[in-house]
């Protein structure tokens, strides 16, 4: 216990150096973000750490957070939703009643042939009436104002509940997808969650109706007060004089803490309910069909359901997270996803932190993202050393202080093979239960 | 008009703008397919860290271009960048052997479960790959040179009479014929050589092929050796066609995963199969047949809308799109690979 403490401290002590040394609005920046890689790693640690499920699809699961709160903050469009929100909701009715038709054929109609028939029309038969639906509908709506709008809007609630939403959303997606992909080995669901969650990110780029795709939306509303709000009211003024920073500084530390605050009220129970599920009986379930799955299901347990369980709540978070980011960016932006940062950073986080231990996934997140951010200065700094033989004016240093910034790649690589080969259970390894 | 001619010329566009690209594309994602199905079928994990062995190879064969284009030493027509390629595989075969003593060995030796080899493999991923960054940056690099076409549209117009033009660059031309050769060479080691019999019995049966006295490390040499060897090999040509950025392997990926996949994981048969199905369903669906149909049908019929299957900016989902259908209505793929 003590040397989890030892690791947390050295956690408080990075950021507070950070504050000291650089600013205490890039601390707090840092710290938000800190705070939403660590609910997004609690979110895989579910999957991976208690179920041994390996989900790469943590990108899209993060955008459709991200179109969550766009669906729930933004103001409804009533042109757009006059133009073609109709011809939109037609169409989710005949996807839903196609695949209703097809679950009925599937489970009713027993004859192969006869069924394969069916199965066939009945898609062929969707497709079209989507088609003729589909594609006037989405026109009409991108056509409504394109520089401004060109979507149909949100429903304009309070931000807050988009995080909820988010949740829901990607929990929803999930389902689909665990329903469809949990039966296979552990390795190709890995590479179809990430196809999956690719195809996720070309849809948000492109279908405009939605999400208006590349063109983003941006200024979204907020759940905490605007800085220049702050600004103008005397009595803030006054009390920043009276704690000795600038009045334009301190507002935006203000705005960052509120952030941080709301953050870590979400992260905090989700850590509760997280230590709740780890610690029951289902939990010790959930362990025994990670560590032998032959064993629990003759044991009477059904391996399948549990696992959709856990990927459809794990998802969630990562969701709920996702959100999060959207809100705290102001703007959902589809074009910045990529595998790397959204998809593998935060697997790095879950491994080097501790795979199956809550508080190890908040440590990996709040220290791989803190290394992420900082690697940047720390690659130059490595990199001046490494070519201190080399002249000042030298091509070859300036080329590569240029690109200094990749250092994080290097460095995220070099973590994860450390904690793999020589500490494999993570800087806070799984605790055994006994009782 | 003749409608004969209307004929030809319709097939001469599907000819330019689907069936060039798709064996150019297919050769490059058969290439990058065949080395991720060798490590899964002998090293039995899936290698993402294979784009960044192409990106690495390639990286190392344009700084010898570089070099040779100072030097003022070249092949014209063809580009400079096949007399850099032997450099660029010798390194990356340095660089895997390195890799593989470093990581993977200690890992087979105290007998790991797959998916920790593959998460190994992510961690090399961002490894190499930041280094591929720091070395060359992130920015596009252009490294073809020589002649551009073996013949331009307007050549081939000129020469047929036919009011659609059809062009073949030499970059796809290379491709085409490094491919065929290296596949010929690649199915002619694997079943005609003692070793390449060994690797197969490896990968069929580890323990009787262990048994019969197959040393393992070499064989799993070897196959570090061929899986270099292929992925510069594809990264070279695939940078030489299109450009050469960092990222765009990573892109790259998905699709070669793709291709092993569809065709069957660890079946080099399939991932040639894979690597060309998949290049020529990206291409073919994301097409506009407005024009094609206009050839064929009679003027009056002649099409309103694009008839297009799917917008471009859904290219590369289509390969995704397939894979997740053939993970789960047959994930053996098409010649059955490993157990999925």
């Amino acid at each position: 216990m003590n040397r989890h403490l030892m690791l947390f401290g050295l956690m408080a002590a990075l950021l507070l150096a950070t504050g000291f040394l650089q600013s205490w609005n890039n601390a707090l920046a840092i710290v938000n973000m800190c705070l939403i890689s660590a609910i997004m790693a609690l979110g895989v640690n579910l999957q991976w750490g208690y179920a041994g499920l390996l989900n790469f699809g943590i990108m899209g699961l993060s955008a459709i957070g991200g179109l969550a709160v766009v669906l729930v903050a933004s103001q409804p469009v009533a042109a757009a939703w006059h133009a073609g929100g109709g011809g939109i909701l037609l169409s989710a009715l005949i996807i839903g009643s196609t695949a209703a038709a097809l679950i009925v054929i599937k489970h009713a109609v027993k004859p192969p042939r006869l069924r394969l028939l069916g199965i066939t029309v009945t898609t062929l038969s969707g497709l079209f009436l989507l088609i003729v639906v589909y594609f006037p509908a989405r026109e009409a709506i991108e056509a409504v104002d394109p520089t401004k709008t060109g979507f149909l809007g949100g429903v304009g609630l309070p931000i807050i509940v988009s995080w909820l939403f988010g949740a829901l959303l990607a929990a929803g997606v999930a389902w689909l997808v665990g329903k469809v992909s949990l039966g296979l080995r552990s390795d190709y669901l890995a590479i179809a969650t990430l196809g999956i969650s690719e195809i996720i990110i070309a849809v948000l780029k492109n279908e405009e109706w939605l999400s208006r795709g590349v063109k983003n939306v941006s200024s979204l509303p907020r759940p905490v007060p605007y800085e220049v709000d702050l600004q103008q009211s005397e009595g803030f003024i006054a009390l920043a004089e009276r704690l000795g920073f600038g009045g334009v500084e301190f507002s935006a530390i203000i705005v960052k803490l509120c952030y941080a605050g709301l953050f870590s009220i979400v992260l905090l129970v989700l850590l509760w309910f997280a230590e709740r599920l780890l610690r029951s009986p289902w939990g010790r379930m959930m362990r025994a069909i990670r560590d032998n799955e032959t064993a629990a299901r003759a044991m009477g347990k059904n391996v399948t359901a549990r696992h959709l369980y856990l990927f459809v709540i794990g998802s969630g978070v990562v969701g709920m997270a996702g959100a999060m980011m959207t809100t705290l960016d102001g703007q959902f932006v589809p074009g910045t996803y990529n595998p790397l940062r959204f998809t593998f950073v935060i697997w790095v986080m879950v491994i080097a932190g501790g795979s199956g231990n809550n508080f190890g996934s908040i440590l990996g997140g709040f220290l791989v993202w803190f290394f992420w951010v900082q690697s940047e200065p720390i690659g130059r700094g490595l990199l001046e050393l490494l070519t201190i033989g080399f002249d000042e004016q030298s091509p070859i240093r300036e080329h590569l202080l240029k690109n200094a910034a990749q250092a994080r790649l290097v460095m995220m690589g070099l973590t994860l093979l450390l904690i793999t080969r020589y500490a494999p259970k993570g800087l806070i390894p799984e605790e055994t239960f006994r009782r | 008009m003749d409608y004969s001619l209307e004929m030809l010329n319709a097939l001469v566009l599907i000819g330019n703008y689907i069936l060039i690209p798709t064996l150019a594309y297919g050769s490059q994602l058969t290439l990058g397919a065949l080395g991720v199905t060798l490590t899964f079928g002998i090293l039995r994990f899936s290698n993402f860290a294979h784009a960044e062995l192409m990106g690495f190879g390639t990286m190392i064969t344009i700084f010898v271009t570089w070099y040779l284009q100072n030097a003022g030493i070249g092949i014209a027509p063809l580009p400079t960048a096949l007399l850099a390629l032997p450099i660029g595989i010798i390194s990356t075969i340095a660089l895997v052997l390195v890799m593989d003593r470093v990581t993977f060995y200690h890992y087979r030796k105290i007998k790991s479960k797959p998916l920790i080899f593959m998460i190994v493999s992510i961690g090399l991923m961002f490894f190499i790959g930041g280094i591929v960054r720091l070395l060359i940056g992130g920015k596009d690099q252009v490294f073809v040179d020589g002649v551009r076409f073996i013949f331009s549209a307007r050549e081939f117009k000129k020469f047929s009479g036919l009011s659609e033009g059809l062009a073949f660059k030499v970059s796809q031309g290379v491709t085409i014929v490094v491919t065929f050769i290296a596949v010929i060479a690649l199915f002619a080691f694997l079943n005609r050589t003692r070793f390449g019999k060994a690797m197969r019995a490896y990968a069929d049966n580890e323990n009787l092929a262990l048994l019969s006295g197959i040393n393992p490390e070499r064989v799993v040499m070897i196959t570090w050796v061929i899986t270099a060897i292929l992925a510069v090999l594809a990264g070279v040509l695939y940078g030489l066609d299109k450009s050469f950025k960092p990222f765009i392997y990573m892109q790259f990926l998905l699709p070669i995963f793709a291709s092993a996949i569809v065709g069957g994981f660890g079946s080099p048969l399939g991932a040639i199969a894979g690597g060309y199905l998949i290049a020529f369903s990206e291409i073919a669906v994301t097409f506009v047949y407005k024009k094609f149909f206009t050839y064929l049908l009679p003027a009056t019929w002649a099409p309103e809308d694009l008839w297009q299957i799917l917008t471009t900016e859904y290219k590369f989902a289509v390969s995704f799109i397939i894979l997740v259908i053939v993970l789960l209505i047959r994930p053996q793929g098409i010649f059955k690979g490993k157990e999925g």
